[in-house]
Order: C-alpha cells, then sequence, then structure tokens
C-alpha cells in the first residue's frame, strides 16, 4: 500500500498519459469511423467497398498485431515519428474507427428510409442528407454502443504499455519491478486509475440511454 | 398511345422499362403530362403506379427509356439530380416529416439549404404556406405532435416551399383516417385550382373526377388506359379497368 503512495507521482502522470492517448485516438477515431460509415451508405459503389474492406480488415485483426504493425513495419516503410506515442494514437485510432463505423452504420440504418428520401426529393445533396437529416437523427441510437467503444478503447490503450509508452499500464510494469513484493497493491493501484476514467463513461451511458428513452 | 410531339410536356416518359428481379414492373412507359396539367394515375395494387411517380424524380432508378423534365433528362446522379429534383416536389404516403426538426423547420429546410434563401425570408414564405394549408398555429411544434392529416399538409407545403414546377403525390392520402382525408384532398384540389402540374397517384376517384385532367388507369406495370374522367368513369375500354372499376364501384 506505501508504495502505491509513494508512486503516486508516477501513477498520475501515467494516468494523464492514458488520458490523454484515449482522447487523442477517441477524437480521431469518431471522425474517421463516420467518414468510413458514410462511405459504407454513399451511392459511389468504390467507396462502400473501400469501406467495408477497411471495417473488416482492421475490427477482425488483434489489435497487438496492429500494434505492431504502427510501431515496427510503418517505420520501414517510410513513416517516421519521433515517440511511439504517436504510433500508439494511430494503432488505436484505426483499430477504434472500424468498430465506431459499425456502431455509425447501424443508427443511420435505424433511421427510417422514409426520412432520406424526403430529403433527397427536396434536392439534397447526398452530403446534406446524412449532415441534416439521418446523422442527427442517427446519433440517439449511437450513443450508447458508442460509448461502450470508447471504454473498450481506454482499456486497449493499455497494450500502449507494451511498446514503451509510459502510461498506466506502462508504468504498471515499470512499478512492479521496483516494488517485487508489492505487486497486487501495484496492480490495483493501476486498475482503481483505469476505473476512474470508465466508471464515469459508463455513468454518462447510463444517462444517456434514459434521456434517450424520454425523447421517445 | 404513340409519342406525342413533347415540345410542351413538362414531364416526359419514354419507352421506360424498370424490372426487380423477375418482375417487371414497369412495361414500356410512354406518357407525356403539359405545364397546368392534372393527371391522377390509378390501378390495383402491384400495378406500377407508385414506382411510376418515384421514378419521376428518381427515387426508382430504371432499366432503360428516358425521363425528362422540362426538357431536361434526368441526371443519374449527384449535384445535377439534387438540382433537378428541387423543381419536382414530392409528397409521400407516410408523410415522412422530418422527426427532428420543427414544422417550420421542416418547410424551411429546403429554401435555406437547398436554394440557400436568407432564414428570415424563408421563414415568412413557410409561415405563409403554413396558413395557407391551414397549420399555421403548429409553426412551433414537432411531427410527432400532429395529426396524419395535418402533417400531409404539412408535408405539401414543405414542397411547395421550392417552388417546384411539378407536384408528385404518391398516395397521400392512404395512410389517413377517413375523416381526415377531406382536409388533406381539398389542399389538393386548390393547388390544381391554381393551375400546379401535378402528378397523383390515388385510390380516391372523388379526387379524379372533381380535379383531374386526365385518368391514366394501370395494370400490370402497362398504362392500359389514358383519358379524360368524364370518358374514363362512364365508358372504360379495357375489360381491365371495367373489371376494376366494377369492383369500387360494388364497395
Amino acid at each position: 500500500m506505501d508504495a502505491v503512495i509513494a508512486s503516486l507521482p508516477e501513477y498520475w502522470d501515467g494516468f494523464l498519459r492514458t488520458l490523454y492517448l484515449s482522447v487523442i485516438s477517441g477524437i480521431i477515431a469518431l471522425i474517421v469511423g463516420t467518414l468510413l460509415a458514410a462511405m459504407r451508405v454513399s451511392p459511389v459503389a468504390a467507396l462502400r467497398g473501400f469501406s467495408m474492406f477497411y471495417v473488416e480488415v482492421a475490427r477482425n485483426t488483434p489489435l497487438t498485431i496492429i500494434f505492431f504493425f504502427a510501431a515496427i513495419v510503418l517505420p520501414r516503410l517510410g513513416v517516421k515519428f519521433e515517440q511511439f506515442e504517436v504510433a500508439a494514437i494511430i494503432a488505436l485510432s484505426s483499430y477504434t474507427a472500424a468498430f465506431i463505423a459499425e456502431a455509425v452504420r447501424s443508427g443511420v440504418n435505424s433511421v427510417p428510409v422514409g426520412q432520406a428520401e424526403a430529403a433527397r426529393s427536396i434536392g439534397m445533396t447526398f452530403t446534406q442528407v446524412l449532415g441534416f437529416i439521418v446523422l442527427p437523427q442517427a446519433v440517439r441510437t449511437v450513443i450508447p454502443p458508442l460509448i461502450n467503444i470508447l471504454i473498450a478503447l481506454v482499456k486497449n490503450s493499455s497494450v500502449a504499455g507494451a511498446f514503451f509508452v509510459l502510461e498506466l499500464f506502462g508504468y504498471g510494469r515499470q512499478l512492479s519491478n521496483d516494488y517485487g513484493n508489492q505487486v497486487l497493491w501495484i496492480l490495483l493501484g493501476v486498475a482503481f486509475f483505469y476505473l476512474l476514467i470508465t466508471v464515469p463513461l459508463g455513468l454518462l451511458a447510463h444517462f444517456v440511454e434514459r434521456k434517450v428513452a424520454i425523447a421517445r | 398511345m404513340t409519342t406525342q410531339a413533347s415540345g410542351d410536356a413538362l414531364v416526359s416518359l419514354n419507352g421506360v422499362n424498370k424490372h426487380y428481379g423477375q418482375l417487371h414492373v414497369l412495361k414500356d412507359i410512354n406518357l407525356q403530362v403539359k405545364k397546368g396539367e392534372v393527371v391522377v394515375v390509378i390501378g390495383p395494387s402491384g400495378s406500377g403506379k407508385s414506382t411510376l411517380c418515384r421514378a419521376i424524380n428518381r427515387l426508382e432508378t430504371i432499366d432503360d427509356g428516358d425521363i425528362a423534365i422540362d426538357g431536361k433528362k434526368l441526371p443519374e446522379e449527384g449535384k445535377d439530380l439534387a438540382h433537378l429534383r428541387a423543381d419536382v416536389g414530392m409528397v409521400f404516403q407516410s408523410f415522412n416529416l422530418f422527426a427532428h426538426k420543427t414544422i417550420l423547420e421542416n418547410v424551411t429546410l429546403g429554401p435555406i439549404k437547398v436554394k440557400k434563401v436568407a432564414k428570415g425570408t424563408a421563414d415568412k414564405e413557410a409561415m405563409a404556406l403554413l396558413e395557407r394549408v391551414g397549420v399555421g398555429h403548429q409553426a412551433p411544434k414537432l411531427p410527432a405532435q400532429l395529426s396524419g392529416g395535418q402533417q400531409q399538409r404539412v408535408a405539401i407545403a414543405r414542397a411547395l416551399a421550392m417552388k417546384p414546377k411539378v407536384m408528385l403525390f404518391d398516395e397521400p392520402t392512404s395512410a389517413l383516417d377517413p375523416e381526415m382525408i377531406n382536409e388533406v384532398l381539398d389542399v389538393m384540389i386548390q393547388l390544381a385550382k391554381e393551375g400546379m402540374t401535378m402528378i397523383v397517384v390515388t385510390h380516391e376517384m372523388g379526387f379524379a373526377r372533381k380535379a383531374a385532367d386526365r385518368v391514366v388507369f394501370m395494370a400490370d406495370g402497362q398504362i392500359v388506359e389514358d383519358a379524360t374522367p368524364e370518358e374514363f368513369f362512364t365508358n372504360p375500354k379495357s375489360t381491365r379497368a371495367k373489371d376494376f372499376l366494377s369492383k369500387l364501384l360494388t364497395h
């Protein structure tokens, strides 16, 4: 227990880095995922095909392999970055984007097709139909599954710890070595700081779900 | 029916065919609608009349033939198609009002986003249209708070707000309770009197008698008869139409 208290600065540092990784990757994944979902429902067959291919590959590949790819293969292909953090963000956001794309797509499908037809028949273009009519209505059904995906993202960010990024799990490994006799406490401390992010997200999901239920 | 000189046709369909897999839903359709004409399309369910209506603004694609609005051929996709659709008003059986927008926003969204009309102007024009269809006092409500008849009148106002050259009605009263049908038909009759070009798919024979210039009777994906309402109702030529009318009259 005193090991945890003595290591609070490290924990705090790791907590902030985990939060940073999750927020940045989450934002990128939300944008990319929404674009992928838009491509998936677009009238252009090539875009639909690309989106489907990307989603199937990214969500069916183990995250660790995507991390290896981002950290080791990308630099060899000429993509250079100073820190492994960048590789971690690339890996996390490209993996999570696939799940977000699927959630948004199912939300889009939950909006009655007549809404899009009515929008098209007053002369809206594809992007206007999606942006003004379909996505605002899809958001209501999409938020609970999106929050599940973001919780998974926070936990998945621990894989970065194995790739020399000193986030919560990375510090956890380091501290376990430093305090070999108090590993249990060290790991409980790590878990606690993860819960500090994921539990509020879960509560947010409950809150939104209830709000959505009333809105109908 | 031969293809007429289509010089003054606002809507013109030539040799239009469509298949749903094995099913041949539109068989070599030729139809010309002049400016200001009100054409009512009737026929048994499954005869392809809704598909025909939806093909005119390309909510349904066609396999061959061509469709032109005001002399311009329907584009395949993209911005050109959107522009053309702005000129063709559409009223659906299930209203399809934007569920997350207020009544007023439903009507102003097209003018503001598509025609780039200033919000103040769009609001004023929309209110005038809503007054005209008798739902002005509902402007701040959401669609779900209105009755079916009111929603359908808003849908008509929404289409009119784009100042379309032609209005398409796809069974506009089929989803309504009987007591609400007339409030919608009255708006449509008024519109017809004001000279709007209209293509109306309906089962309301009263509307066809009262407001139509022509009645087009469809069966099995073909146009079987194309006559004035007077001619069609009193003296149908095909056995198919006679059969259809006799069934209506016995009910």
